[in-house]
């Protein structure tokens, strides 16, 4: 990221952070959401980066969600920052072991065994009702956040901080990864693999670290959306959630970290006002958003930061 | 002399045609061999078994005195054999310089590194140097899918010496360039790689290459060496043996 981006982003970030406790509070929520199912967009565009597509990124953001939940019944404990760890490094635990597979496999092998996988959790979570509450899910009460029980009306603004804090650091830790050597290879995956084997790398160790690290970031999106929503259901782990995430990334682009943040906050939106002005047929206008995209900005939202260069150009 | 690379009895067939049939070769420190010969003579496969990308059914490969026959090939590059490829091996969406410093990360052994930039000073002033050898300085900008097919040549080159090989084995390092740009090209790979000290075995179809470049030429045929010499005199005294592809 040049440091034009750089500041530009922080100065983005200061001013969310300050429309937390000036925006209405249902605007705080949707953003928050967004966040969070930006987090899992990024996740996406990572692995796209080496050119691998997940349909299946939903199974570590539901994972994330319900270790969150799971957390609170068995153990008891509402710490918000105990949860986002937790769920973090449940959400990599488990992509360490999936990894160990689905990093062998490429293009619609990758995009189908991860669809799998994530439909394995949505069956278990649909019929294991005496645990995971099955279609009913189960509800999260209100966390504590650094020790503080806050109020309802506080909770709201302390907790969208909270995700827009994890958001930046996320956001920060994947464009430092990015420059990194790893980073590059995993663009070296995409470009070329047999090159990367004769310079003496492994191209399945770069696919397993990138895929553990994608899924800790699913895996912390799901987390804040559950303390967000206050509850969890299979919902989060079926495939359309997956199938939106792909499609926030494909909406924001994969160029810059923010890119698929961008995506996400558009998506919340336009799928809260296509809810309203159009009940029934809302998915049209998403539809006819994503064929709009393809043709005219098929590298998605992000490109259309040239247009002010175009501009002084003409 | 030490010998850099010894190959015993290989053998290898695709169905019913014979790659390797007991290819025996030896190579000794410093040299620069051509490998010629017809298409199917096993040329390339011998490239492929000695850097791990195919196996042998029989036969030996040992590198500096080391067995590394059925060895991945990454671990065989860790060991100091680096090849080139008849289509230069890129990452066509990153550019040279980029290509460069991560062949220098897999030098330094740090490709796993998740945090520390890949754009370091320490790795950028030698990959810049390297690329100032190769005439590739100026284009280091450059994504490499811009460049042509001469520069993709030496960039292809260039990754390999970069991991600092013992052993370079260069798969036609003429084809698809220019008449007038093959000789340029090879005296700036031989005038790199000879004061390095790198052995280099080479395959090529061109004549004039080999007689220029190679001190010893071996010749290929259904799957066996056939002759092994000085390359004015094999080249003279295997009239017989079509020498190139076409």
């Amino acid at each position: 990221m040049k440091p034009r981006w750089f500041w530009f982003s922080g100065l983005a970030f200061v001013g969310l952070g300050v429309m937390g406790f000036v925006l209405p509070r249902w605007t705080v929520f949707l953003l928050s959401l967004a966040l969070a199912r930006g987090l899992a967009a990024l996740s996406v565009a990572l692995l796209m980066r080496a050119g691998l597509v997940s349909f299946g990124q939903s199974l570590f953001f539901a994972t994330g969600a319900y270790v969150a939940a799971f957390t609170v019944r068995l153990f008891g404990i509402r710490e918000a920052t105990v949860l986002l760890v937790g769920a973090v490094v449940v959400s990599m635990a488990l992509a360490a072991l999936a990894g160990l597979w689905i990093a062998r496999y490429r293009e619609i092998f990758f995009a189908m065994l991860s669809l799998a996988f994530t439909m394995i959790l949505y069956g278990w979570l649909l019929k294991a009702y005496w645990i995971t509450g099955g279609t009913d899910g189960l509800r999260i009460p209100p966390p504590t956040v650094l020790g503080v029980t806050w109020s309802v009306d506080a909770l709201r603004t302390v907790l969208y901080e909270v995700t827009l804090a994890c958001t930046a650091v996320a956001l920060v830790l994947i464009h430092l990864f990015l420059e990194s050597p790893l980073g590059y290879a995993v663009r070296a995956v995409r470009d070329n693999e047999v090159r990367l084997e004769y310079l003496g790398s492994s191209v399945w160790q770069v696919i397993y670290w990138t895929y553990i690290l994608a899924a800790g970031l699913a895996g912390l999106g799901g987390v804040l959306t559950a303390l967000n929503v206050g509850h969890v259901d299979p919902q989060l782990a079926y495939w359309t959630t997956a199938g939106e995430f792909v499609f926030i990334t494909l909406l924001g682009g994969t160029e810059s970290v923010l890119a698929p943040l961008i995506g996400a906050v558009v998506f919340e939106f336009l799928r809260t006002y296509a809810l309203k002005y159009a009940p029934y047929t809302w998915q049209m206008a998403l539809g006819g958003m994503m064929l709009l995209l393809i043709f005219f900005m098929p590298r998605g939202l992000w490109t259309l930061r040239h247009l002010r260069f175009r501009k002084a150009l003409s | 002399m030490t010998v850099v690379l010894e190959t015993k009895s290989l053998v290898r067939r695709f169905g019913q045609v014979v790659a390797a049939d007991g290819l025996s070769v030896q190579v000794r420190e410093g040299e620069q061999v051509g490998i010629v010969g017809p298409n199917g003579a096993g040329k390339t496969t011998f490239l492929n078994l000695v850097t791990g990308y195919i196996r042998p059914e029989r036969g030996t490969i040992q590198f500096m005195g080391r067995d590394i026959t059925g060895l991945h090939p990454r671990a065989i590059a860790r060991l100091g054999i680096a090849r080139t490829f008849q289509i230069p091996q890129l990452y066509p969406n990153l550019t040279v310089l980029e290509n460069m410093l991560l062949a220098w990360a897999a030098r330094e052994g740090r490709i796993m590194d998740p945090w520390w930039p890949l754009r370091r000073t320490a790795w950028v002033e030698p990959a810049m140097d390297l690329l100032a050898r190769f005439g590739l300085a100026e284009d280091a900008d450059w994504p490499t899918y811009t460049l042509p097919e001469g520069k993709r040549k030496l960039l292809d080159v260039a990754l390999a010496l970069a991991l600092g090989p013992r052993l370079l084995l260069m798969d036609e390092p003429t084809s698809g360039v220019s008449v007038r740009e093959k000789f340029p090209l090879m005296d700036t790979l031989m005038e790199t790689l000879i004061p390095a000290g790198v052995t280099v075995l080479f395959v090529e179809h061109d004549m004039d290459v080999v007689l220029r470049y190679a001190r010893r030429v071996l010749v290929f045929q259904g799957g066996r060496v056939v002759a092994d010499g000085d390359p004015q005199a094999v080249l003279t005294e295997v009239p017989a043996v079509p020498m190139t592809g076409s």
